[in-house]
């Protein structure tokens, strides 16, 4: 974080709340973006990402609360806001007959952006090959890539992004990364990201909040997050025979234990993987244990978010 | 002014490049047209069969009678069964072909609820017996022929009283072509509105162009706009085709024509924009449409007239804007109407489209 640029906020929520039928979906959250910031929104599905981020574009009105963007509010200065915030919906689907340059050139009316912005905008995305493609034929990466595309469009000063990388492969993903980390650098946009993928929030964001059933379970960099949080490493263990992990507990530096369901494996928090290890393999060794697999890790978001609520962050994560 | 050619031109190009779209809006009409005009109209042979029950009589039996009178009865054998065939010619009516096929009761059961047969003709007795259901025209009409037939008069082939009516105007295809432009409109402004604005809500498209400072009187203008030009095209090519092929003429007033077109359009854009205002499942879609247009198209008079209907139900199908669309364009194509017969119709049908439209309009689900 950049402490110059705390000196305007680009996004100020406080204390919002908004509740669906029988769903209290966010339950009085605040928080700020700097100006050139970007905060990633983690957490699992359910969690009040989605419609957190729709109020904040202004698509979805809270209960209570009040956001305040670039100093204002949706309620007076829609139409300025609206060209303030480029945004990109989850799983938006386009108009499948029509190509990427008349997709573009339609919402390219809406703001009024002249027809250059096109051109430009295809070599950002990176889309001039396909300029001619029907939305309808084009890969989940390629879409992702249009849909990033019109948020740009009319060069807003903040992002918000809803899952903008979901479903996609690593190189696609990774496709998606660079061009947010060009437009951080060169243009100084400020970006709220949501996303269940930890290492999208590690690599992109200057910070990370972390929110669990409409609340923010905690917030901060990844070091800070890790430090506040964590236990420093992991020890991970596999063994060719039942054992007893309550032998281990309390001893060789191990901070928690986190069995595997079939109890075949151990995750074992650690002060220091240095420290704890030779002693463990010592034990191991006197007691005849003998061991499938080993290996050792830095502490992950993932690994905080299952110690913080006992769930996984994205179901397929594994 | 950007926004709404941009919002237009994409109606326009979401339209022609769905092959699907362009077959059903321009082509099914005209063969509808073709198909039906050529089978009511003109002389034609029809082929009239009959199932016959035959004993072992030894008395002389209506249709032995008629074989032993008639020289033009051919007698075929086909396998088990045999067929006797009558041909009937009248220069006016057409030829008409009666196939008598001899048969036991319970195949000529099966054969009258599989429709081959309306008419199953006993013929144990002297005097024959006929079976069928009253209130099926096409068998009161053999039950008609036979008994002429059969009592030796040749009505069904004198002529000389038959006046056909060949005026423009009193034909059936005259009587078809306003109903398939009434109907074509209606199909192009539900499905192809309010189908394409839930799936757009669906999809998530709506809302994120509602994001932008897009003017959301803009898009709703521009499903207007293009629609309304999309059903004129629609339109004047079906009038082109009757006129050409079928000599069909426009004998009312024109600018009451595209009146009647322009509110008929308006009245059923409107309802369009109500029914796709709230949903953003096209199921629910799929099934409002539905329950919005099959009755009017079974009731309307699209394909034959509404007065076959009980005398009560009347007053309530000449509510019903297809009906009030349909009657209208077919007024000022074979009555010579105009602006004086077809202004109150004109007049409730924008009414209706306007209410309809500002209704929902208020109630429309953008996100």
């Amino acid at each position: 974080m950049n402490t110059f640029f705390q000196v305007t906020s680009a996004i100020s929520v406080n204390n919002i709340v908004k509740s669906f039928k029988d769903v209290n979906a966010v339950k009085g959250i605040s928080m700020e973006v700097a100006e050139g910031e970007f905060v990633a929104l983690l957490g699992p599905n359910g969690a009040g990402k989605t419609t957190l981020v729709e109020m904040i574009e202004g698509l979805q009105v809270p209960d209570s609360g009040e956001i305040l963007i670039m100093g204002k509010s949706w309620k007076i200065h829609r139409p300025e806001l609206q060209r303030l915030l480029g945004i990109s919906l989850q799983e938006t689907r386009f108009i499948d007959k029509l190509n990427i340059v008349e997709t573009l050139r339609l919402f390219a009316s809406f703001f009024n952006t002249p027809e250059a912005r096109i051109a430009e905008i295809l070599d950002l995305v990176d889309l001039e090959s396909k300029a001619k493609s029907y939305v309808v034929n084009l890969s989940g990466g390629q879409r992702q890539r249009l849909a990033l595309g019109l948020a740009l469009l009319h060069n807003p000063r903040i992002l918000l992004l809803d899952e903008p990388t979901t479903g996609l492969d690593p190189a696609a993903r990774r496709e998606i990364w660079n061009i947010l980390m060009r437009l951080k650098q060169e243009k100084h946009t400020s970006m709220i990201l949501t996303t269940h993928y930890m290492e999208e929030a590690e690599y992109l964001c200057d910070r990370i909040i972390i929110l669990n059933q409409g609340n923010i379970l905690a917030q901060g960099t990844l070091k800070e997050l890790v430090q506040k949080n964590g236990q420093g490493e992991i020890i991970e263990l596999g063994f060719t025979q039942p054992f007893d992990h309550e032998k281990l507990n309390g001893h060789f530096g191990i901070t928690h234990i986190t069995p595997a369901r079939d109890g075949s494996s151990l995750k074992l928090g650690v002060k220091s993987v240095v420290e704890s290890m030779p002693l463990l393999l010592d034990y191991f060794a006197t007691n005849k244990v003998s061991l499938a697999h080993l290996g050792s890790r830095q502490l992950t978001l993932d690994d905080l978010f299952i110690a913080m609520t006992g769930r996984r962050l994205h179901e397929d994560f594994n | 002014m950007k926004q709404f050619t941009q919002l237009t031109l994409i109606q326009f190009k979401e339209f022609y490049r769905e092959p699907a779209a362009l077959f059903w809006s321009f082509l099914f009409p005209i063969l509808m047209a073709w198909g039906l005009g050529i089978a009511f109209s003109g002389q034609k042979d029809t082929v009239r069969n009959i199932a016959v029950i035959s004993g072992h009589a030894i008395q002389p039996t209506a249709l032995t009678t008629l074989i032993e009178t008639r020289t033009k009865l051919i007698t075929t054998h086909d396998g088990a069964s045999h067929k006797h065939m009558l041909v009937v010619k009248n220069n006016k009516l057409g030829t008409t072909t009666f196939n008598f096929f001899s048969t036991s009761w319970d195949s000529a059961i099966v054969l009258l609820k599989r429709g081959s047969i309306s008419l199953i003709l006993d013929d144990r007795k002297a005097e024959p017996a006929f079976h069928f259901d009253p209130a099926n025209a096409e068998a009161q009409l053999i039950y008609l022929n036979l008994k002429a037939l059969f009592s030796n008069q040749s009505i069904i082939e004198e002529s000389a009283s038959i006046q056909p009516l060949t005026i423009k105007g009193t034909r059936y295809i005259d009587f078809l072509v306003p109903g398939l432009m009434a109907m074509g409109i209606m199909s192009s402004c539900l499905w192809g509105i309010s189908y394409s604005l839930i799936e757009k809500r669906s999809k998530k498209l709506l809302r994120r162009m509602v994001a932008t400072p897009l003017k959301k009187s803009y898009f709703l203008a521009a499903q207007f706009v293009s629609r309304l030009a999309l059903t004129l095209t629609e339109t004047t090519v079906l009038i082109l085709f009757a006129y050409f092929y079928f000599g069909m003429r426009v004998q009312g007033s024109i600018p009451a024509l595209v009146a009647v077109l322009i509110s008929g359009n308006l009245v059923f854009i409107g309802i369009a924009i109500l029914i796709s205002s709230r949903t953003s499942k096209t199921e629910v879609g799929n099934g409002l449409i539905n329950a919005v247009t099959m009755p009017m198209l079974v009731l309307s008079g699209i394909f034959f007239s509404y007065y076959n209907f009980p005398e009560w139900t009347i007053p309530i199908i000449r509510l019903m804007p297809l009906t009030m669309f349909t009657d209208s364009i077919r007024s000022i194509f074979t009555e010579g109407a105009g602006f004086y017969e077809t202004g109150p119709a004109i007049g409730i049908m924008t009414g209706l489209g306007l209410v309809s439209f500002f209704i929902g309009q208020r109630i429309y689900k953008w996100i």
